[in-house]
């Protein structure tokens, strides 16, 4: 089972000049034999060595590269798994091994050619270019193969690692061909109907081992934490409370005291501590705060999140706010003055922590000079990574080295452009002139938290005489987020803050008007996609309203939400499906049931929680989950229920008790005593079902998060005949509510 | 002073200062970094291990409590991946991130070692010490069933 991963040292790119090559210059193909002409050929169309994506050796070893990094989601297994499919390789000799930092060959084509991991987007984004590019070469053998056996290639067919003559009863092994292929220097072109059909899938479809899964149940798995290097030291570094402020005042004897220190180093930020050892390292970051100020000219001094939020809440149901639209569809404003009847309500959303659990950590090696850089990382993106160690040194990105790792989970943290985690280690390490392993306590992962944003909703709806919903109007007030956590990405997307709106239309429903409006608000905290983005507060605010319609026009709300999806037959069939699994009819005593749909990026699902509630305490217990996805072709099935629980239990934690406060500027939590995630024990059983069709895959890796939230509100609802609008549900305001 | 202890029954000693954790001279002194830092405060078990037979946060163990102990770490508890609970965590495909997955996995053994067939509730509750932030709670209760099942 290990051998489908190689170590990551073993990320080289030679090619042996008998291997056959193939590579992707974004989507043009450069195709060359081994060795010198392949680099030259290459060099000639992408302006640097090709670096191929499948390499196939004399022996029959097949080296597929993997482009997206690796949190727990899978994509390391199934992106090569797709170019393993239409090359009909054998599975068991395929190899994998993190892309090097190429962009041009390796970007990812959802996010105009960067290397980045996010948004569940991976498998959509590449399926099809690596599907045509696994049939290239499949075709490449082909040809060789025809032209060896002396055949027309239309006689020849595959079966895996094998080109096949039938009418001979000929085989040729994809090693044999290797060691005598001629590559041309065009791509053979594939039409659609080149590829192979569903039912011709062997691997598509077909649950096989994650490729890194053997190593994650010895500890050999290998995270940036636990990279070693001689002569290394460790690195801590205490942060502003608040993002902008910068250090002042600072007692650095008392730092150098400790044994062990070796530096005490003042960056802009911040103070970090260098030292021999892990725990001499955090002694000394706890020696910095003991005796540090802080400047006050940062903007986030003095904000406090629960009067935030009631400025926020008090600007979304202003009528004369000043907003942005988001998102319009038909005339909302006209329609609402001709109303038969409106009806509104408000929602909030709490700022909302990743807790991967991998603390943040970098290690970097730069050099003497400082004038070139390694640095060791789990990212979700290599170029972003890149980049930012290049900019926090001032060279050239050429100078510097990424060995990616595993990731101990990303949840949208180790994504942002500046990298912050990263640049800890490089600039320590340049302090020093020696490698440094930086690495932040639970305590620093959550005082420098980059959050999901605070959020108030306010949402009307619009009926015509008849009683139709004719007009939806949603008022979103956030903080911003990705212009402080891409500030790239964000202008290229002409300044939408996509992660803080998406999802608050009512997509998938038939309403023939509608309007999202964005009051755009910067309090100066620190915010990030968190998985579910924007969906988790804004799907919260828009499924809990379609509850709050069903009930208001004496519906079911399961029937109504049918009948609303009545244009759309894939969401309406996961509804309808999830309905049935939960046995939506069957009162029970006690129990309280909810639902949610949402369309999220394509990707159809459908949620019922069934949960009690302790009236006493407000505590609500989940009893089951029911969840009904479809995701067009599900890649690997059993890792789409995977995710899909994975998504819900994340889901679970945001929807009770996580919750982050701040208090003047700064984070009021510390550690997973007072940042509460779902633990087994409030985990229900969870039924999962993929409705396999032929559309087109999408993601799949947080697509059920945002569904708890509004599902758990709607089945307390229809418990109790109360409401709760504001997310985390804890128990306190459960009692509140309650009365 | 030098601090003697037994790890995955080899003999170790560290000169570490007698109130460091466990874990930093499991990881950065002994290289052994199947062990995981998650929150530092006996929390989250992404750092449990066995002293003396016993599940123990090594976040919270002091290098001197461990003097003449025996400790294993993941990377001690089969050579081959061949414990009943390792075999059974790839069967159920239970990782993910598996950042958290050792620690789940000696506190599973741990359960299994002192109680070879535990019912649901006794596994829910015993591995509830653990976090999984990939929520793969659902399959580690099938994993050690399984694993109670076929030791």
């Amino acid at each position: 089972m290990n051998t489908h991963l190689k170590d990551v040292k073993a990320n080289a790119t030679r090619v042996s000049r008998r291997q056959v090559m193939i590579g992707a210059a974004g989507l043009t193909f450069g195709i060359a034999l081994g060795g010198a002409k392949a680099a030259l050929i290459a060099s000639e169309r992408t302006g640097q060595p090709l670096s191929p994506w499948v390499s196939i050796g004399p022996d029959g070893a097949i080296t597929i590269m993997s482009a997206a990094t690796e949190m727990g989601q899978g994509s390391m297994t199934s992106l090569p798994l797709i170019i393993a499919e239409e090359l009909d390789a054998d599975w068991g000799k395929v190899h994998i091994v993190p892309a090097p930092v190429d962009e041009k060959i390796y970007g990812n084509p959802g996010f105009g050619g960067l290397m980045y991991t996010a948004g569940s987007n991976a498998v959509t984004s590449y399926y099809k270019n690596l599907r045509i590019l696994g049939a290239q070469v499949r075709r490449v053998l082909m040809d060789n193969a025809a032209k060896k056996l002396g055949v027309p290639v239309e006689e020849l067919s595959t079966e895996p690692s094998f080109v096949v003559h039938a009418k001979s009863g000929r085989k040729l092994g994809y090693g044999e061909i290797a060691a005598f292929a001629e590559v041309p220097a065009q791509a053979p072109e594939i039409k659609p109907e080149d590829l192979k059909k569903p039912s011709q899938f062997r691997l598509i479809t077909k649950d096989v081992m994650r490729a890194e899964l053997p190593k994650k149940v010895n500890g050999s798995a290998r995270y940036a934490i636990d990279v070693q290097l001689p002569g290394m030291l460790y690195g801590a570094v205490l942060r502003a409370p608040v993002e902008g402020a910068s250090p002042e005042k600072l007692d650095e004897p008392a730092v150098m005291a400790i044994k062990g220190v070796v530096k005490v180093v003042k960056l802009p930020y911040g103070v970090g501590v260098v030292a021999e050892t892990p725990w001499a390292a955090f002694a000394g970051q706890r020696a910095i705060a003991a005796g540090i100020s802080w400047s006050k000219e940062a903007k986030g001094w003095g904000f406090d999140s629960d009067k935030g939020l009631e400025s926020f809440a008090a600007a979304a149901r202003d009528p004369k706010a000043q907003v942005t639209d988001w998102f319009k569809l038909g005339d909302v404003r006209s329609e609402m003055q001709q109303a038969a009847s409106t009806f509104e309500a408000e929602y909030r959303c709490d700022y909302a922590y990743h807790a991967q659990m991998e603390p943040l950590n970098g290690v970097a090696s730069v050099s003497p000079a400082g004038d070139s850089a390694e640095i060791w990382c789990g990212t979700q993106s290599q170029t972003m990574a890149s980049e930012a160690t290049a900019k926090a040194l001032g060279i050239g990105r050429e100078k510097v080295t990424l060995h990616d790792t595993l990731l101990g989970g990303g949840f949208g943290r180790r994504g942002p452009r500046d990298m912050d985690f990263l640049v800890d280690a490089v600039l320590l390490s340049k302090a020093v002139g020696k490698p440094v392993k930086s690495m932040w306590t639970r305590e620093d992962d959550i005082h420098n938290g980059r959050f999901r944003p605070l959020s108030a909703h306010y949402l009307r709806a619009g009926f015509d005489a008849s009683g139709k919903l004719a007009a939806w109007q949603h008022r979103l007030v956030g903080d911003r987020v990705t212009p402080f956590a891409d500030p790239v990405r964000y202008e290229k997307a002409g300044k939408k803050d996509f992660i803080l709106m998406l999802g608050a239309d009512a997509k998938g429903y038939d309403v023939a008007h509608q309007l999202v409006e964005q009051v755009y608000e910067d309090t100066g905290m620190r915010t990030a996609p968190l998985r579910g983005i924007g969906f988790t507060a804004n799907k919260f605010a828009t499924e809990t309203f379609v509850d709050e319609i069903a009930y208001k026009l004496g519906a079911d709300p399961v029937a109504y939400r049918l009948d609303l999806l009545s244009k759309t037959p894939r969401a309406r069939n996961v509804m309808a499906r999830v309905a049935q699994m939960a046995d939506w009819g069957r009162k029970r005593e006690g129990l309280g049931l909810g639902a949610a749909y949402i369309d999220y990026s394509g990707t159809q699902i459908a949620t019922v929680v069934e949960i009690a509630l302790d009236r006493r305490s407000g505590k609500i217990k989940f009893h089951n989950v029911w969840c009904a996805i479809d995701c067009g072709v599900a890649v690997q099935p059993d890792n789409v229920v995977a995710q899909t629980e994975s998504s819900i239990v994340y889901g679970i934690g945001l929807a009770l008790t996580e919750r982050i406060s701040i208090k003047d500027g700064a984070v009021e939590q510390s550690n997973f005593y007072d940042y509460v995630v779902a633990r087994n024990r409030d985990v229900p059983p969870l039924h999962v079902e993929v409705i396999q069709t032929e559309n087109h895959p999408t993601g799949v890796g947080q697509m059920a998060t945002p569904t708890i939230t509004p599902a758990v509100s709607n089945a307390v609802m229809a418990l109790t005949g109360v409401r709760l609008r504001h997310a985390p549900f804890t128990e306190e305001r459960v009692r509140k509510a309650l009365g | 002073m030098v601090t003697t202890f037994t790890v995955n029954g080899k003999t170790a000693s560290t000169d570490a200062p007698s109130d460091t954790p466990l874990l930093w001279v499991l990881r950065e002194g002994l290289k052994l970094t199947g062990t995981k830092f998650g929150c530092g405060a006996g929390l989250c078990g992404a750092c449990m291990v066995h002293v003396d037979g016993k599940r123990a946060f090594s976040c919270q163990t002091q290098i001197s409590e461990v003097a003449g102990k025996s400790v294993i770490t993941i990377e001690g508890l089969s050579s081959d991946s061949s414990h009943p609970v390792q075999k059974a965590w790839l069967a159920e495909r239970v990782p993910q991130c598996g950042y958290c997955q050792s620690g789940q996995i000696m506190s599973a053994a741990d359960l299994l070692n002192h109680n070879s067939k535990p019912t649901r509730e006794q596994i829910v509750e015993h591995m509830s010490t653990n976090i999984c932030r990939c929520g793969t709670y659902q399959r580690i209760v099938r994993a050690v069933e399984r694993a109670a099942r076929e030791a």
